[in-house]
């Protein structure tokens, strides 16, 4: 087990980090209104006195409120919406033998972590993957796809639970759900948004033209505020790639540590990387909580540029060498290799 | 001055040890909580030998000796557990439960020799409850040896110590694995554990 100082540190990060999302969420919530305003505010300035006069800063006022309501049901309702959308439901009771070993296999992990027992959930999907999702380690939920059970034998689905657990022991899961909720709340606002540009636009040519020429600030706070809004998505988008690479090696070498297994891990992660079909009750916006990349993109095929861009996880090959050298310097020395 | 600087000082002397103080009664907490957890696991497993036992008796007449070597030993760690805590008794009780575990290895080596026993759903269920069980032992020790390490070394390092004999802090034991003998027991699919 890794020294407690490793670990706080790990979770104070998590928490910063969860932190800063929100605030850099609420934040552009914020610049989508008052930037609108703002170019308004300058249109509006030199026509003649009695004609509308753009000053209260309505719109900045709006969308902060809205960004505080999205923020308020990632909180409350994430972990259920990501569960919701991949079609997972709950076993409470376990009716098969897959099912009872599966239960077994997340209370051995929950002893070994030293967590309460999370919720367990079964996506019916036969590709085989993996994800934990929550945001306190008291309620948190693991995942697994029917093809998970079906192709893993015990030890390596034990491994597959213990690198679940480990997310959630380091908080990973509450940073990994909010992002999924909140990337999912940025779409849907930059669509809307370009589809109104789109339609106003149209409408609101002719009008500018018959209303002489505009205050040049306001044109280039305008184009500012545009392509911020349309560029949105992709930031949060890759943010949340970066987000996740640097956590499932962490999170490997912590299941290691929680079953002293590292071998298995690594046979895990061969078998779920080379059964080919996606998963396909995974969306892209909850793919980057998943085990392995359900996309079934050849990204983490490969390394360099393009690849760290934008692969949701590291490459395989990478993951499985470092397991490969636990495991052998657990049989050498009878000692796990320190996770950093 | 000299008397503010002195204040200060003593300020955070006294900061400090309280707050490592309260350190030292977590760790203590922590392990004693894991030791708890060991506790409940040992006794789902001695609660289940009984059932175990039941179920592939009947076809096993003969390998009675097994058998009994596995009720025994299973009587022997129940009364050992009952006395036993971090800070005394463990040696014992860990050589209790690798005697235990080492007749429950045999008894799944008779086991594999009976296929049609194998094949009852009964003793498939009761199979895949034991090994949960083994694994949860041995993941309960894990965890348990790995807080009370924490926490005797942090009781002995300078500064913890001074504070130590305030917060009643008592080096604990560690579950050892008692019986080298045990290990060589053969390896088969119910007990994947080698520690044990």
């Amino acid at each position: 087990m890794s020294p407690p100082g490793n670990l706080f540190d790990q979770q104070r990060a998590n928490r910063r980090r969860s932190l800063a999302l929100v605030a850099a969420f609420l934040l552009f919530f914020a610049w989508i209104g008052v930037g609108g305003d703002l170019a308004f505010y300058l249109g509006t300035l030199d026509v003649p006195p009695g004609s509308y006069r753009h000053r209260v800063p309505l719109g900045g006022i709006a969308t902060t409120l809205l960004g505080v309501g999205f923020v308020v049901v990632a909180w409350r309702r994430g972990p259920r919406q990501v569960l919701w959308a991949s079609g997972a439901w709950e076993l409470v009771q376990p009716s098969s033998d897959a099912e009872r070993r599966f239960v077994n296999v997340v209370e051995e992990m929950a002893i070994a972590s030293g967590l309460p027992r999370p919720s367990m959930w079964i996506v019916p999907d036969q590709d085989p993957n993996a994800f934990a999702t929550g945001m306190t380690t008291d309620r948190s939920h693991v995942a697994v796809t029917e093809g998970l059970l079906s192709t893993l034998d015990r030890d390596e689905l034990q491994a597959v639970v213990a690198h679940e657990m480990a997310h959630i022991r380091n908080d990973d899961v509450r940073l990994m759900t909010l992002l999924a909720a909140l990337v999912g709340a940025l779409a849907l606002v930059a669509d809307g948004t370009s589809r109104m540009m789109r339609s106003s636009g149209r409408r609101g040519g002719s009008r500018s033209r018959g209303g002489g020429k505009g205050n040049p600030l306001a044109v280039v706070v305008l184009v500012v505020w545009l392509v911020s809004v349309l560029l949105a998505p992709i930031v949060s988008r890759l943010l949340s790639l970066a987000v996740s690479r640097k956590r499932e090696l962490l999170a490997d070498a912590t299941a290691a540590q929680f079953t002293r297994n590292p071998a298995a891990l690594a046979a895990a992660l061969h078998t779920i990387e080379t059964a080919a079909a996606p998963t396909k009750s995974i969306k892209r916006g909850t793919a980057h909580l998943c085990i392995a990349d359900p996309l079934g993109r050849r990204l983490t095929h490969t390394q360099g540029f393009l690849a760290d861009l934008l692969a949701t996880h590291p490459p395989m090959g990478l993951r499985v060498a470092r397991l490969k050298a636990m495991a052998y310097q657990l049989d050498e020395t009878g000692e796990l290799p320190e996770a950093s | 001055m000299a008397t503010w600087i002195f204040l200060i000082v003593l300020a955070a002397v006294v900061v400090w040890g309280i707050s490592a103080y309260n350190r030292l009664i977590e760790l203590k907490g922590q392990t004693l909580n894991a030791w708890k957890q060991i506790d409940v696991q040992l006794k789902r497993r001695h609660d289940l030998i009984p059932n175990l036992v039941e179920a592939v008796k009947g076809a096993m007449e003969f390998e009675r000796e097994t058998l009994e070597a596995v009720i025994q030993a299973r009587n022997q760690a129940v009364k050992i557990q009952a006395d036993a805590s971090p800070t005394g008794g463990l040696q014992q009780l860990a050589a209790a439960e690798a005697a235990l575990g080492g007749a429950l290895s045999r008894l799944a080596v008779v086991v594999e020799r009976y296929p049609d026993l194998k094949a009852t759903g009964n003793v498939a269920d009761l199979q895949e409850e034991l090994t949960s069980t083994e694994n949860r032992v041995a993941f309960a020790r894990q965890l348990y040896n790995d807080t009370a390490t924490t926490y005797n070394v942090k009781q002995q390092q300078f500064p913890w110590n001074l504070v130590a004999g305030m917060a009643k802090a008592q080096q604990v034991e560690l579950w050892e694995i008692v019986d080298e003998s045990v290990r060589d027991v053969p390896k088969v699919d119910l007990s994947f554990d080698k520690d044990e």
